[in-house]
């Protein structure tokens, strides 16, 4: 792995900005961590709160088994230590979106320990970004502001829905390893199918703590931002902040350890809580749940059952199809990406598949904002059009208009080429023909061309393909192009 | 262990207890004698003892992931002294 040093210019020498993050995934569960309510997105207003949720007297929590689950096997996946004993904590606080008045949360002992994370960079660099931890708790519910002038309106649905909190170590350099280390790690939530990833329904969110230093010196005084949904935010609030600080300490200032928000709208950072306020959370292990215990056996059955994950099957992807690293990365970004492309694969060219499907699906898809699982042109369907190139029935550049087509009607190849008459033509005599025309329409560069003039082989095929509406076989084209020129 | 006034108001303002100013003399005197008695503790040697985080000798049980709870919103903010369209309404807090 290269070194790389991510250094940013301020006004008086160069700084290095150091980044750790806390990343809040939402288990992907039916019901919540301690009761049996839904833990769906977007119900009635206090339609999926039980009456544990909702904080009443003598109500005890019990764990739900998939989310413990589900929290071993996201560990094992970022290669992590699993606990095979942990605690559940109370975290106290006061909040109206905080019935209980705490919050079950796993402090000293958590589920899962130490594991490491393999984050590829646009700029062409490998970075091994620590993993501290991996533990699990309850998610409080909602608060809304601007619902009212003087009142605040407060849903409890959300309350309760696990969540595992992964913080890294202080590993991060620069907005784009940020960046780069969240897709990553929605990719494997994504590929283990223990987190949906959803940034825009907030299964995804993140805390970032940023803090700036000179290079070689001790770690400066850090700021956390709170709650960043994209990772668009992420990166723009971390520029935003390292910024600040640089100028505030070049400025002679020094940094206070606060809490900041992000606001997408103006793109900076504001603080959000003053120091004297500043929480004591008195963390104690909770009295109403034992100790987590697991079987190491169990734990040794998940990891076996555990998918193939986005490195190696990437590096698959190089081995056993012969594609590019960076085609193998786009193709293994998302698992159903990766099923669509060996879908479309089985028996046939795997190269043009992967340029099919990276160059014009994909661009398509990113055009329309739909996911592939989504797509009207299913992996079957494209694997036709793909064999309608291959068996010479129809040009490139014609099929291109064919999946255009297949993108918006979910039509059938063949019945497009058909209804819209895009067969190719491969009938020697008829293209002869052509060939023949344009020949006799342009004489003088039939001339030139027996002279040497070898480049105007273009300009001849180009003038068939216009003739034919672009519905020539081109080799076959070019072939008896010259077989005529020749004689 | 002595605590003073200031502890035992930062304490209070945490749990979110009001206490008047004449109280927080005793009430400091109460909390550090209490304290002290726990001590003691601290004399017995643990070096060699886990923590224990629970007195139990059981399991922790758990449940299997169902939908079978929930749906009873009016029951939820039946208590609350102000809710409407069953949302709780509280005094306006914005940190």
């Amino acid at each position: 792995m290269v070194e790389v040093k991510n250094f940013v210019q301020g006004e008086t020498g160069e700084w290095e900005v150091i980044i750790g993050l806390e990343v809040h995934a939402q288990v992907a569960s039916q019901s919540k961590l301690f009761s049996g309510a839904s833990a769906k997105f977007g119900g009635e207003p206090n339609s999926q709160v039980s009456l544990v949720d909702a904080g009443m007297p003598g109500m005890l929590p019990v764990i739900n088994q998939y989310c413990v689950e589900q929290a071993v096997r996201t560990g094992l996946a970022l290669g992590a230590e699993i606990n095979l004993v942990s605690i559940f904590d109370r975290k106290n606080y006061f909040y109206p979106d905080l019935p209980q008045g705490y919050q079950i949360s796993q402090y000293s002992d958590p589920i899962v320990g130490r594991g490491d994370l393999l984050v590829e960079v646009d700029s062409g660099y490998t970075r091994k970004i620590g993993i501290t931890r991996l533990h699990l708790e309850q998610d409080a519910g909602k608060s809304m502001h601007d619902q009212h002038p003087n009142k605040t309106f407060v849903d409890l649905n959300r309350s309760g829905i696990a969540l595992m909190e992964i913080v890294t170590e202080p590993d991060l350099r620069s907005a784009e390893e940020a960046g780069a280390f969240m897709a990553k790690l929605r990719a494997i939530l994504r590929y283990v199918g223990t987190c949906d990833g959803n940034m825009e329904e907030g299964s995804m969110r993140c805390d970032a703590n940023v803090s700036v230093r000179r290079p070689g010196e001790p770690y400066g005084t850090r700021c956390e931002i709170k709650n960043l949904n994209s990772i668009r935010f992420l990166m723009r609030a971390i520029d935003y902040e390292s910024g600040r600080q640089v100028r505030l300490i070049e400025a002679g200032g020094s940094i206070d350890q606060e809490t900041r928000l992000f606001n997408p709208d103006l793109g900076e950072t504001k603080s959000m809580r003053s120091k004297e306020d500043s929480h004591d959370y008195r963390y104690f292990p909770d009295p109403d749940l034992l100790p987590l215990r697991l079987d190491s056996d169990w734990v040794a059955g998940l990891r076996e059952r555990l998918p193939e994950l986005p490195d190696a099957k990437a590096e698959r992807f190089v081995k056993h199809y012969e594609l590019t690293e960076y085609d193998a990365g786009v193709l293994t970004s998302e698992t159903e990406r990766a099923t669509y492309f060996e879908e479309v694969a089985k028996g046939r060219d795997s190269k043009q598949v992967a340029n099919w499907v990276i160059g014009e699906l994909l661009g398509r898809l990113n055009r329309e904002g739909i996911s592939i699982e989504r797509s009207k042109v299913g992996a079957a369907g494209f694997g036709k059009l793909l064999d309608l190139i291959s068996q010479g029935v129809v040009s490139n550049s014609l099929a291109k208009k064919v999946l255009d087509e297949m993108f918006s009607t979910g039509e059938e190849a063949a019945v497009i080429v058909e209804r819209k008459g895009f067969s190719q033509v491969s009938d020697e005599k008829q293209i002869e023909k052509y060939v023949q025309k344009v020949l006799d329409e342009n004489l003088e560069k039939v001339e030139e061309f027996k002279n040497g003039k070898d480049k105007l082989l273009g300009f001849f095929v180009g003038q068939v393909m216009k003739l034919t509406g672009g519905k020539a076989n081109p080799q076959m084209v070019n072939k008896i192009l010259r077989d005529l020129l020749s004689k | 262990m002595d605590l003073d006034k200031e502890t035992v108001a930062s304490v209070a303002k945490l749990c979110r207890i009001e206490i008047q100013e004449q109280d927080l003399t005793p009430m400091a005197q109460e909390l550090s004698n209490i304290l002290s008695w726990i001590e003691q503790l601290r004399e017995v040697d643990v070096s060699s003892c886990e923590p224990l985080s629970s007195v139990v000798e059981a399991e922790l049980k758990m449940r299997d992931d169902t939908v079978m709870d929930g749906d009873l919103a009016e029951d939820v903010v039946g208590n609350a002294p102000d809710s409407t369209n069953n949302y709780f309404l509280v005094p306006k807090v914005i940190e």
